[in-house]
C-alpha cells in the first residue's frame, strides 16, 4: 500500500502526540532520578509536593540579599585562579609572560595544545601508558577506600563493641599528626613489604587514610537505629544491612569522599616511591614537560588545563547527585 | 573441648564425608571457639558480633600499618638523635629540653602559629558553615556550580599566585596600585618583605582558603537533615532563620560539626605551605615562621629527624588539647 499523504489535522495530532510522549518520558526519568530505592513512589510523591511548595518557610528578603552579596564577592575572588588557568592555556607565549597577567586572553590561539601534541607524540613511553596508570590508580584507590572505610565505619558508628571507643580515638587523633614527620617511617614500611616501585605504594596509604573513615562514621551516626532493627527483624545480616540500608542513606557523605579521594589521587605524582618509567603517573609525565625551560611554558599551561578538567567534571557530576536524604521517610 | 569435637563428628557423619578437609577443620574450630566464648560475657559479646569485627578487619589492618605504626615510630624517634643515614641514638628528653629552652626561633614559631590558628580557626570554621548553609537552599544545578566556585582554589591550586599578584611589592601589584591611585600611600609598600605585614596577609589568605574539606563535609551534613523537621519547626512556632538554625539545623548535624572541628584544628595548626609560598623561607625576621616551617627546616633541610619528631609530638599534643576544648563547646550547641 502506498504511503498516504497526511492531512493537516493529522499532522498536528501527530505532533501533539509526540510532545505528549516526550513529556511523559521526561517525567518518568525525573521520577527515576529522584529515587530508585524501595518506597520510591511514596518518596518521589513527597518530593513533588515539596517542590510545588518551592520556598522554605521563614525567610526574609533583606537577609537573602545581604548574604548573597557577601557570597558573590567571595565567589569572584575564589574563581579567579581557575579563570587564569583556563585563559593561560589559550595565550600565545608572549602573553603568558606578561606581568601583571591578563585574566582574559587577548589573542586566543591553539598553539599550546599543538605543541603538547608534538611533545607527547615523540615521548619514549607511549602516552596512553601514563594515562592508564593514573586512571587505574584513581579508580582502585577511590572505590577501595569507599568500600573498606565505610565497611569499618558502620560498626564504629552504630554499635557499642568492645574496643570501638579506642579505635575511634586513634582515628581522630591520627588526623592531627603532621604528615611531614611520618614520611620516613612510611617509606620504611612500604619497603619492608616490598611495595616500593609498585602502584600499591600509592593506593594502600590512600585506602588507609583516616579522613574518609571519620567522615563516614560521623554521618552514619545519624542513621536511625530503628531502621536497622526492623531490617534485622526481617532477617537481614549485618553485611546486607550495611550494603542495602546504610550505604544508600549516607550517599552525600560518600559523594564527598569520592570527590576528595579522586582529587588527591588524580594529582598524585608518585615520584618518591615509583622509579620505573613504565609505572609513572600522568601528572609526573606532564610535569616533566615543563622542566624544559621557558619555551615550554605554553605547553605547561595547556597541560594544567587538561589536568584540572577531569576533577572538575567529576566534581560537578557527583555534586549533582547530592539530594536530600530519605532516612526518616519510611517511619511513621 | 573434646566432647564438642566428638559430638560434631557423630551428629553429622554424612555431610562431613562430603565436606573438604579445610571446611571440616573450620567447622570444628568454630565450635571450639563457640564453647570457649561461653565462659565469659566479654568474650561472648565479641564472638556474637564476629561479623561486625570481620567487616572492620581490612581497614584496621591497613590503618595500623600505614598510620599507627608510622606515628608510633616518630614518637619514638622524638627521643633520639637521627640523621637518616646513621642508626638513631637515644638522647632521652634532650630534644624537648632544647626545644623549649635553647631554641628562640621555636618560640617565635609557636607564637605565630597560635596567632594564625586562633584567628583563622574559628572564623574559617564559621565561614565554611555559613557558605555551605546558604548554598544548601539553592536549586540543585546552581548549587553544584556555586560549590565548585568556592571549592575551585582547592582543585585548581593556583590560590597563591593570585594573592602574590595582589600583594606584589612593586607598583604593578594590585594592592599597591589601588592604594596609590586613591592617594592613601605615595610609594609602593613591600608587603611580603616587611615583617609588619606578613602575618596579617598570611591570615587573610589562610581564611580565604578555609573552604576546603570541612566545607564539603558540611554540605553533605546539611543534606543529611530530614526536611520534615523544618516544617514541624515552623508549625511549632519557629519565627526566623536564626531560630531555625540554632534549634533545628545545628543540633541535627552535630556529628558533622565535630568532624569539621577536628579537620579545622588540624588544618589551622598545620599552616606552613602558605607562608612559604607567600613570604619565602625563611621569611623576613621569621615574621611568618610557623611550627610546620620549623619542622620542615629540621626535617628536610638539616636532616635532624629526631628533633623534627619532637616538634611534631608537641604539635600533636597541642591539637589534642584544643580538640578536647572544642568538643566541650560543641556539646552545648542547640541547648
Amino acid at each position: 500500500m502506498a504511503k498516504r499523504k497526511l492531512t493537516y489535522e493529522e499532522k498536528i495530532q501527530e505532533k501533539l502526540r509526540k510532545q505528549e510522549e516526550k513529556r511523559m518520558r521526561r517525567n518518568e526519568r525525573k521520577a527515576r532520578s529522584i529515587d530508585s530505592r524501595p518506597f520510591a513512589e511514596i518518596s518521589s510523591f513527597k518530593i513533588m509536593i515539596k517542590s510545588r511548595r518551592r520556598k522554605r518557610v521563614n525567610r526574609s528578603r533583606a537577609g537573602d540579599i545581604i548574604l548573597f552579596i557577601v557570597l558573590g564577592f567571595a565567589g569572584i575572588l575564589s574563581v579567579l585562579p581557575l579563570v587564569l588557568i583556563v585563559s593561560n592555556a589559550f595565550k600565545p607565549l608572549d602573553e603568558i609572560f606578561l606581568y601583571p597577567p591578563n585574566f582574559i586572553v587577548r589573542n586566543p590561539t591553539l598553539n599550546n595544545f599543538r605543541d603538547l601534541g608534538i611533545v607527547l607524540a615523540t615521548s619514549l613511553v607511549p602516552f596512553s601508558r601514563y594515562f592508564f596508570n593514573t586512571v587505574m590508580i584513581t579508580i582502585i584507590g577511590t572505590v577501595g577506600h569507599l568500600i573498606i572505610a565505610s565497611m569499618c565505619a558502620y560498626p564504629l558508628a552504630k554499635y557499642k563493641l568492645p574496643g570501638n571507643k579506642f579505635i575511634l580515638t586513634l582515628i581522630t587523633y591520627s588526623l592531627m599528626f603532621p604528615a611531614a614527620v611520618t614520611a620516613i617511617p612510611h617509606f620504611l614500611i612500604l619497603n619492608w613489604f616490598g611495595l616500593i616501585n609498585t602502584h600499591w605504594s600509592i593506593i594502600l596509604p590512600v585506602i588507609a587514610s583516616s579522613l574518609g573513615l571519620y567522615l563516614m562514621r560521623q554521618t552514619m551516626v545519624n542513621v536511625p537505629t530503628s531502621l536497622l532493627e526492623s531490617a534485622k527483624l526481617d532477617g537481614a545480616g549485618e553485611f546486607t544491612i550495611y550494603r542495602k540500608i546504610v550505604m544508600p542513606l549516607v550517599k552525600p557523605a560518600s559523594i564527598t569522599l569520592i570527590i576528595l579521594n579522586f582529587r588527591s589521587l588524580w594529582g598524585a605524582e608518585g615520584s618518591v616511591t615509583i622509579f620505573s618509567e613504565q609505572k609513572k603517573m600522568l601528572s609526573y609525565a606532564l610535569s616533566q614537560i615543563a622542566t624544559a625551560g621557558p619555551a615550554r611554558q605554553g605547553t605547561l599551561a595547556a597541560v594544567s588545563l587538561i589536568m584540572i578538567t577531569v576533577p572538575i567534571i567529576m566534581f560537578i557530576v557527583s555534586q549533582n547527585h547530592m539530594i536530600d536524604t530519605m532516612a526518616h521517610s519510611g517511619m511513621k | 573441648m573434646e566432647k564438642a569435637q566428638v559430638q560434631n563428628t557423630t551428629t553429622v557423619p554424612a555431610s562431613s564425608k562430603r565436606m573438604g578437609k579445610l571446611r571440616r577443620w573450620w567447622r570444628e574450630k568454630s565450635i571450639q571457639i563457640d564453647q570457649w566464648s561461653r565462659k565469659k560475657p566479654f568474650r561472648r559479646k565479641m564472638y556474637l558480633n564476629r561479623s561486625l569485627y570481620l567487616m572492620m578487619v581490612p581497614y584496621l589492618l591497613l590503618f595500623s600499618l600505614f598510620t599507627v605504626v608510622p606515628v608510633v615510630m616518630s614518637f619514638a624517634l622524638g627521643f633520639t638523635y637521627f640523621n637518616i643515614l646513621e642508626t638513631p641514638k637515644w638522647v632521652g628528653w634532650n630534644n624537648y629540653l632544647d626545644l623549649f629552652l635553647n631554641d628562640p626561633i621555636f618560640i617565635i614559631a609557636v607564637k605565630n602559629t597560635l596567632i594564625i590558628a586562633l584567628i583563622t580557626g574559628p572564623i574559617g570554621y564559621m565561614l565554611s558553615f555559613v557558605v555551605a548553609w546558604l548554598i544548601n537552599e539553592l536549586p540543585r544545578y546552581l548549587r553544584s556550580i556555586i560549590t565548585l566556585v568556592f571549592y575551585a582554589p582547592s582543585i585548581a591550586g593556583g590560590a597563591i599566585t593570585i594573592w602574590s599578584l595582589i600583594f606584589a611589592s612593586d607598583i604593578y601589584g594590585y594592592a599597591n596600585a589601588y592604594l596609590i591611585e586613591w592617594g592613601i600611600i605615595s610609594e609602593p609598600i613591600t608587603w611580603l618583605q616587611n615583617a609588619k605585614y606578613i602575618l596579617p596577609i598570611v591570615i587573610i589568605v589562610q581564611l580565604w582558603m578555609s573552604l576546603g574539606v570541612n566545607f564539603l563535609a558540611m554540605i553533605a551534613g546539611l543534606k543529611g537533615i530530614n526536611r520534615e523537621y523544618y516544617e514541624a519547626g515552623a508549625v511549632d512556632g519557629i519565627r526566623n532563620r536564626w531560630q531555625e538554625l540554632w534549634y533545628i539545623t545545628l543540633p541535627n548535624m552535630k556529628s558533622i560539626l565535630i568532624f569539621s572541628a577536628v579537620i579545622q584544628i588540624a588544618g589551622s595548626l598545620n599552616v606552613g605551605a602558605v607562608t612559604t609560598a607567600l613570604a619565602g623561607f625563611p621569611s623576613v625576621q621569621y615574621a611568618g615562621h610557623t611550627i610546620v616551617n620549623h619542622l620542615q627546616d629540621y626535617g628536610h633541610i638539616r636532616f635532624e629527624m629526631g628533633y623534627a619528631s619532637a616538634i611534631a609530638t608537641v604539635m600533636f599534643l597541642a591539637a589534642i588539647l584544643l580538640n578536647k576544648l572544642i568538643r566541650r563547646i560543641i556539646r552545648k550547641v542547640g541547648t
